[in-house]
C-alpha cells in the first residue's frame, strides 16, 4: 500500500517534471525543473532496491551536470524569447507524433511484461541480507563487466579531454613562462661581445 | 496497489516521449535539446533498472551505470560545444549551426 503511494507519487512528479523542463520559457527554470525529475527518478530507483544507482544519480546528474548546465544557461548571454520561436508552429506535429510513440511503447511494455522474460516475475526481487545492493554491483562489475568498465573510464577521460580542447583559448597578448626556451638559452644565444674602438665610444644605434 | 513492471515501463515510456516532443517543439534551443537528450536517457535507465529488479539480476543496474557514464560524458562535450560556439557566433540558434561545417 504504501509502496504504491510511494511509486505513484514519485511517477507523477517525474513525469510533470519532465514536461516542465520542455516547457518552461525560462531556460534556468527548466534546469530546475530537471533537478527535480532526476531527483524522483533516484526515489523511483530506491523503490527498485537499486540504492547505488540512485546515489549516483543523485551525485552525478544533481551534483554534476545539472550544476555544469546552470552554468553555461547562466553564463551565456542568450536572448531566449527568440529562441522560442517556432514553438507553437512544431506543437501540432510533436504532439501527434509523441502520441503515437507513446501509444507504440506502452503498448510494447504490456505485451513485454505479460509475455516477455519477466512474466512469470512476481515482484521486484526481494534484498538479499547476505550482500547488499552495492556489494552485489561490485562483485558483478569487477569480473564480467570490467573491461567495459575500463572502456568507460577511457570515455571519460576523451570527454574530459574534448571538452578542455574545445573550450581552451589562447590570449595573444599574455606572456607566458616556457621552461623550453628557457633551459635552451646558452651564452651564445643569450649574448653577444662587440669589440669598440678605443675613443669613438658606443651609439645608441650600434646596439641591437 | 501492487506495483508492477508495467508500471515502471510506462513510466519510462512517458518520459521517453516527453524527451522526444521537447526535441520537437525546441529546434532552436541547443540547451533544452540537450536536457531533452539526458530525460531520454533517464528513462532508458529507469526501463534497465526495472527490468533487473524484477528479473532479479543486477547486470541491468551495471548497464545503467555504463548509460550514467556516457551521459555525463555527452553533456560535458555537447556544452563544450555549445560555449565555443557561442563564442564564436554570439548567438546559440540550432538553425545557423550549418555554418560549422568545414
Amino acid at each position: 500500500m504504501l509502496q504504491g503511494i510511494a511509486f505513484y507519487v514519485l511517477a507523477a512528479v517525474t513525469v510533470i517534471g519532465g514536461l516542465l523542463v520542455v516547457t518552461a520559457r525560462n531556460p534556468v527554470h527548466s534546469v530546475l525543473w530537471l533537478i527535480l525529475t532526476f531527483f524522483s527518478a533516484a526515489g523511483l530507483f530506491v523503490l527498485l532496491g537499486a540504492e547505488f544507482l540512485a546515489m549516483l544519480l543523485v551525485v552525478v546528474y544533481v551534483g554534476a551536470v545539472a550544476v555544469l548546465f546552470l552554468f553555461v544557461v547562466m553564463m551565456l548571454d542568450v536572448d531566449f524569447v527568440r529562441l522560442r520561436e517556432g514553438f507553437a508552429k512544431y506543437l501540432p506535429l510533436a504532439v501527434i507524433v509523441a502520441g503515437v510513440l507513446l501509444a507504440e511503447m506502452v503498448m510494447i511494455s504490456l505485451v513485454v511484461a505479460q509475455g516477455g522474460a519477466a512474466a512469470a516475475s512476481t515482484g521486484p526481487a526481494t534484498p538479499n541480507p547476505d550482500a547488499t545492493n552495492v556489494e552485489a554491483l561490485g562483485r558483478v562489475l569487477y569480473t564480467d563487466y570490467v573491461y567495459i568498465f575500463q572502456a568507460a573510464g577511457i570515455v571519460l577521460l576523451i570527454a574530459m579531454i574534448g571538452a578542455i580542447v574545445l573550450t581552451l583559448r589562447h590570449k595573444p597578448n599574455v606572456k607566458r613562462q616556457d621552461v623550453g626556451r628557457q633551459v635552451g638559452r646558452d651564452r651564445n644565444k643569450a649574448m653577444e661581445i662587440k669589440s669598440v674602438p678605443t675613443g669613438t665610444g658606443v651609439k645608441p644605434e650600434d646596439l641591437v | 496497489m501492487v506495483v508492477t513492471l508495467q508500471h515502471y515501463l510506462a513510466v519510462a515510456a512517458i518520459l521517453f516521449t516527453i524527451g522526444v516532443f521537447g526535441i520537437f517543439v525546441n529546434r532552436k534551443n541547443v540547451i533544452i535539446i540537450l536536457m531533452s537528450i539526458e530525460l531520454i536517457l533517464l528513462s532508458v535507465n529507469i526501463n534497465f533498472v526495472a527490468f533487473s529488479a524484477y528479473l532479479n539480476d543486477v547486470s541491468g543496474q551495471v548497464m545503467a551505470m555504463f548509460v550514467l557514464t556516457v551521459a555525463a560524458a555527452e553533456a560535458a562535450v555537447g556544452l563544450a560545444i555549445l560555449v565555443t560556439f557561442f563564442r564564436n557566433r554570439g548567438d546559440i540558434a540550432v538553425d545557423h549551426a550549418s555554418v560549422m561545417k568545414g
